[in-house]
């Protein structure tokens, strides 16, 4: 009893850190958490609104899937290049891990434009939140116009996510010398969360939209 | 797992097998771009993806985002309730979808466009 009340004392008493991470990084931790249960409630409204409706899978694997797999290795690539960043900043190699960071908002920028190009297109064959083009709905009659709603809603939020980690690995990588270690690695929590949320928006928007008429 | 909170080192894992991590994504990638290539049924997709995803996740959880090195602890609280929050939501809204699919609107093929 004794020796338990030690332990809490001493792991919970003040002055340490019972997790053995600083408190910004459980705050880090912590959002992640809350992040994560926003882009499960989205995608699982998705797959509620899809089950119950007659939804259109547009999709061609050439340009349409070719294309989002590219963005998806831009942003597998840009996670590699961030834990580059972060293994470099914890060898205290701090003008290393400013490249690598840039490198990894460079990417994050190019999977923004590509995400651009495609949402362009989209727009122009006549895809808005509230209305399918008129093709589409010809195609697949009776099919709902949520579609537009699903897919610029949960794309819309991971975009957003992307952006302002863009925003946020710049200002890191402007103030490398000033942060601590910790700090460059909480930026690369947060980067490869955004990335993490993209593996179940791929398959889940995209590879289970493919056309499959002829 | 490990408690190393007394060294100065605080980042484990070496560049490569973070490159390894990362070929295995790009693998595990590949294979699902594969079975949207050859139109797999798409029951079998949903189960197969979301398979691969989940393995996905969890190793860009455990070596990109490094908690595999974290204390047991901060395992604990993380991955636990978000695990148990998202399949709480699921127990509603999967078995029910499978009822609102007989709710879905009648057949196109009625349309007065379709019977013009």
């Amino acid at each position: 009893m004794a020796t338990e009340a030690q332990a809490i004392s001493s792991d919970w008493g003040g002055g340490t850190l019972p997790y053995r991470v600083g408190h910004r990084k459980l705050g880090m931790w912590l959002f992640i958490m809350s992040d994560s249960l926003t882009f499960s409630a989205l995608l699982i409204a998705y797959a509620y609104a899809r089950a119950s409706n007659v939804w259109p899978t547009p999709f061609k694997f050439y340009p349409s899937i070719v294309f989002s797999s590219i963005m998806t290795l831009v942003l597998l690539s840009s996670s590699l290049t961030m834990v580059m960043a972060v293994s470099a900043s914890a060898r205290a190699q701090k003008s290393t891990a400013r490249k690598w960071i840039l490198a990894t908002a460079l990417l994050g920028v190019t999977f923004i434009v590509l995400h651009m190009i495609e949402w362009r297109h989209l727009i122009s064959e006549g895809l808005t939140p509230f209305k399918l083009p008129a093709e589409w709905a010809e195609k697949w009659p009776g099919s709902t116009p949520l579609f537009g709603a699903t897919f610029f809603g949960i794309t819309g939020m991971h975009m957003f996510h992307v952006a302002t980690g863009c925003i946020y690995l710049l200002v890191v990588s402007g103030r490398v010398n000033k942060l601590k270690h910790e700090d460059v690695e909480i930026s690369g929590l947060y980067w490869h969360f955004v990335d993490l949320v993209w593996m179940f928006v791929f398959p889940m928007i995209y590879l289970l939209s493919i056309d499959m008429t002829k | 797992m490990t408690g190393h909170a007394e060294t100065e080192e605080h980042f484990a894992g070496s560049n490569k097998l973070f490159i390894s991590v990362w070929v295995w994504l790009l693998l595990l990638t590949g294979f699902e771009v594969f079975l949207g290539y050859i139109q797999l049924p798409i029951t079998y997709m949903l189960v197969i993806l979301m398979g691969a995803s989940i393995i996905k996740a969890a190793l860009i959880v455990a070596y990109f985002m490094h908690l595999r090195f974290e204390r047991l602890n901060l395992v604990l609280t993380i991955v636990p309730a978000l695990v148990i929050c998202i399949c709480l939501m699921l127990l509603v809204f999967f078995p029910d979808s499978f009822r609102s699919r007989e709710l879905r609107s009648p057949a196109p093929v009625k349309t007065p466009v379709e019977a013009h």
